[in-house]
C-alpha cells in the first residue's frame, strides 16, 4: 500500500489489519474527528484514551461503520471500505466484533439465542457447529449454566461477558470495545476486564476505549491519546504511562490517578 | 306484524313488553343478527386488508427516505383529517360516478375502511418500531444484520407488545364505525333496526328504545371484551418493561 508507507506508523511487519487515513467526522459544523490516521496490526491491542468528548467513542464507532464519516479512508485487510457504504460495512461487521457500554443483549431472547443469532442467521453457519462453539465459549467465561436464562436474570458483569461471547461467536478478526465497563457496578468491572486481558493474551486484535487506567496499562500494546478529535500522542503503553510526551496527556493521567496517590 | 303480548297486564308493563316483543316478532331477531354479521364482516375484512398493508407502510415509514416519508405521512393525515363518513361518501357516490364503475356498498366499505385501517396501523407500527432503542439497533448492525433482519429479529419482537393492544383498540373502533354503513345502503345492524322501527311505528311507538337498546347491547358484547383484552395486554407490556 503506497498510502500506508507515506506515514511512518507504530506498526511493524506485514500489512496492517486496519488502516485509517485522514478520517474526518463532523456533526454539522462541529468537527468531532479531525484528520485521524493510524494502523492496527494483527494481534495488537490499541487503547484509546482521552477526556470525555475527545471523540474516542465516535472514532471506534466509525471503525464499524456505525457512524457516517465526512472524509478520509478506512482499509480493512488492505481493502478500501467505500465511505458510508452500508452494504460494504455490513459484510465487514461479521469480521469486526463490537461490544457496547450498555451490553445491548436482546432482552427477548435467551443467552443461547442471543449468541446464536448472528452466526446462524447472518453468517448462515450450521446450528450444530455454532452450538458447539457457544458451549466452549460459555464454559470459558464460566457462564454455561446461564444458557437458557434471559438477560434480565443476569448481573451487569455477566451480561457484558455474554455480550463479548456473542461477538466472539462470529469469529471476528478485530474486536472493538466501547467503554464496556463504564456502566458496571465496581465489583463487576474486574470479571469483564479479566476476560479482555485473556483475549489479549490469546492475540486477539483489539481496539479498546476505556477509563480504567490500570487495565489500560496492562493490556495496551499501543496507546493513542485523543483530545478534541486529534491524536495528540501515539506510543507504546509502557511509554505513555511512564513518560507522557505532552502536558495534556500528563494532566489527563494525573486527573485519572487514584485519589490520594502520591 | 301480529300484535304480540297480552292486554290484561298493567299499563306500563304492557307497553314495555310489547315494545320489546318487536325484537322477537317474525324473523326480526335473526335479521338483526344478520345485520350485525354484515357489520362485523365488513370490519373483519377491512382489518384483514388493512393490517398487512399497514404493517408494510409502518415499516417503510422508519426508513430515512424523505419523499417516501412525506407521501406516507400525507396518506395517514388524509385519513385522520377527513371524517370517515366523508370518505365513505366519496368512495360510494363520487368515485364510481367519476370513474364510471358500479361497485356494491360492502366492497366500497371494505376498501375504504381497509385503507383507513392501513393508515392507522402504519402509525401504530411506526411508533412501536421507533420505540426500540438505537442501542439495540446498533447491536443488531454490529452482528452484520441487514435492515430486514433488524426489523424481524430486533425491532418487531421488542415492540409487538405495544402494537397488539393498540391494534385491538383500533378493531373495536372499526366495528363501531361500521354503524355508518347505513348511509351507503349496506344492510347492517342499524339499517335492520330502522326497518323494524319503521314497520312498527304505529303498533309499537316505543320500539326505538328496545331496538336501539338491543343494538347497543350487541355492540357492547363485541367491543367490551376487545377493550378488556387490550387493557390487560397493555398492563402486561408495562409490567414487562418495568421488570
Amino acid at each position: 500500500m503506497a498510502e500506508a508507507e507515506i506515514e511512518t506508523t507504530a506498526a511493524g511487519e506485514g500489512e496492517p489489519l486496519l488502516s485509517v487515513r485522514h478520517l474526518r467526522k463532523a456533526y454539522g459544523d462541529h468537527e468531532v474527528l479531525k484528520d485521524v490516521s493510524f494502523d492496527v496490526r494483527r494481534g495488537q491491542v490499541l487503547v484509546l484514551l482521552g477526556p470525555s468528548g475527545s471523540g474516542k467513542s465516535t472514532l471506534i464507532r466509525c471503525l464499524n461503520g456505525l457512524e457516517t464519516i465526512q472524509g478520509g479512508e478506512i482499509r480493512f485487510k488492505g481493502e478500501l471500505v467505500p465511505n458510508n457504504n452500508e452494504k460494504a460495512w455490513r459484510r465487514l461487521r461479521t469480521q469486526i466484533g463490537m461490544v457496547f457500554q450498555s451490553y445491548d443483549l436482546f432482552p427477548n431472547l435467551t443467552v443461547a439465542r442471543n449468541i446464536e443469532l448472528g452466526p446462524t442467521k447472518v453468517q448462515k453457519r450450521p446450528k450444530a457447529e455454532v452450538d458447539e462453539q457457544m458451549d466452549r465459549l460459555l464454559a470459558d467465561v464460566q457462564l454455561s449454566e446461564y444458557k437458557d436464562a434471559y438477560p434480565r436474570e443476569l448481573s451487569g458483569g455477566q451480561k457484558q461477558r455474554i455480550a463479548i461471547v456473542r461477538a466472539l461467536a462470529m469469529n471476528p478478526e478485530l474486536m472493538l470495545f466501547d467503554e464496556v465497563t463504564a456502566s458496571l457496578d465496581p465489583e463487576m468491572v474486574r470479571e469483564v476486564l479479566e476476560l479482555m486481558l485473556r483475549l489479549a493474551r490469546r492475540h486477539m486484535t483489539m481496539i479498546v476505549v476505556t477509563h480504567e487506567m490500570e487495565f489500560a496499562r496492562r493490556v495496551a500494546d499501543t496507546v493513542m491519546f485523543l483530545e478534541n478529535g486529534v491524536i495528540l500522542e501515539r506510543q507504546s503503553g509502557d511509554e505513555f504511562f511512564t513518560h507522557p510526551a505532552t502536558d495534556r496527556a500528563r494532566n489527563f493521567l494525573e486527573s485519572m490517578s487514584p485519589v490520594g496517590a502520591e | 306484524m301480529e300484535p304480540s303480548v297480552m292486554t290484561d297486564a298493567s299499563g306500563a308493563a304492557v307497553t314495555l313488553a310489547s315494545g320489546a316483543s318487536v325484537l322477537f316478532t317474525g324473523d326480526n331477531f335473526t335479521r338483526l343478527l344478520a345485520g350485525l354479521g354484515t357489520s362485523v364482516t365488513v370490519a373483519g375484512l377491512a382489518l384483514v386488508v388493512g393490517i398487512p398493508l399497514g404493517i408494510v407502510l409502518g415499516a417503510l415509514r422508519i426508513l430515512r427516505n424523505p419523499v417516501l416519508r412525506a407521501v406516507l405521512r400525507l396518506y395517514l393525515e388524509f385519513f385522520r383529517i377527513v371524517p370517515t363518513l366523508v370518505i365513505l361518501f366519496l368512495a360510494y357516490y363520487i368515485l364510481p360516478r367519476e370513474l364510471g364503475v358500479q361497485v356494491d356498498g360492502v366492497t366500497v366499505a371494505v376498501v375504504a375502511f381497509g385503507l383507513w385501517v392501513a393508515a392507522e396501523i402504519s402509525d401504530i407500527v411506526r411508533g412501536a418500531l421507533i420505540s426500540v432503542s438505537d442501542h439495540q439497533v446498533d447491536a443488531g448492525k454490529a452482528l452484520g444484520m441487514n435492515g430486514l433482519q433488524i426489523l424481524w429479529y430486533v425491532r418487531i419482537p421488542q415492540s409487538i407488545n405495544l402494537m397488539v393492544p393498540a391494534t385491538i383498540n383500533l378493531a373495536a373502533r372499526v366495528i363501531m364505525t361500521t354503524s355508518l354503513l347505513l348511509l351507503i345502503s349496506v344492510i347492517d345492524v342499524i339499517t335492520v333496526g330502522q326497518q323494524i322501527m319503521e314497520a312498527n311505528r304505529m303498533t309499537h311507538p316505543d320500539a326505538a328504545f328496545w331496538v336501539y337498546g338491543f343494538i347497543f347491547f350487541l355492540y357492547f358484547i363485541i367491543c367490551w371484551p376487545l377493550a378488556m383484552i387490550a387493557k390487560a395486554l397493555e398492563k402486561r407490556a408495562k409490567e414487562r418493561n418495568n421488570g
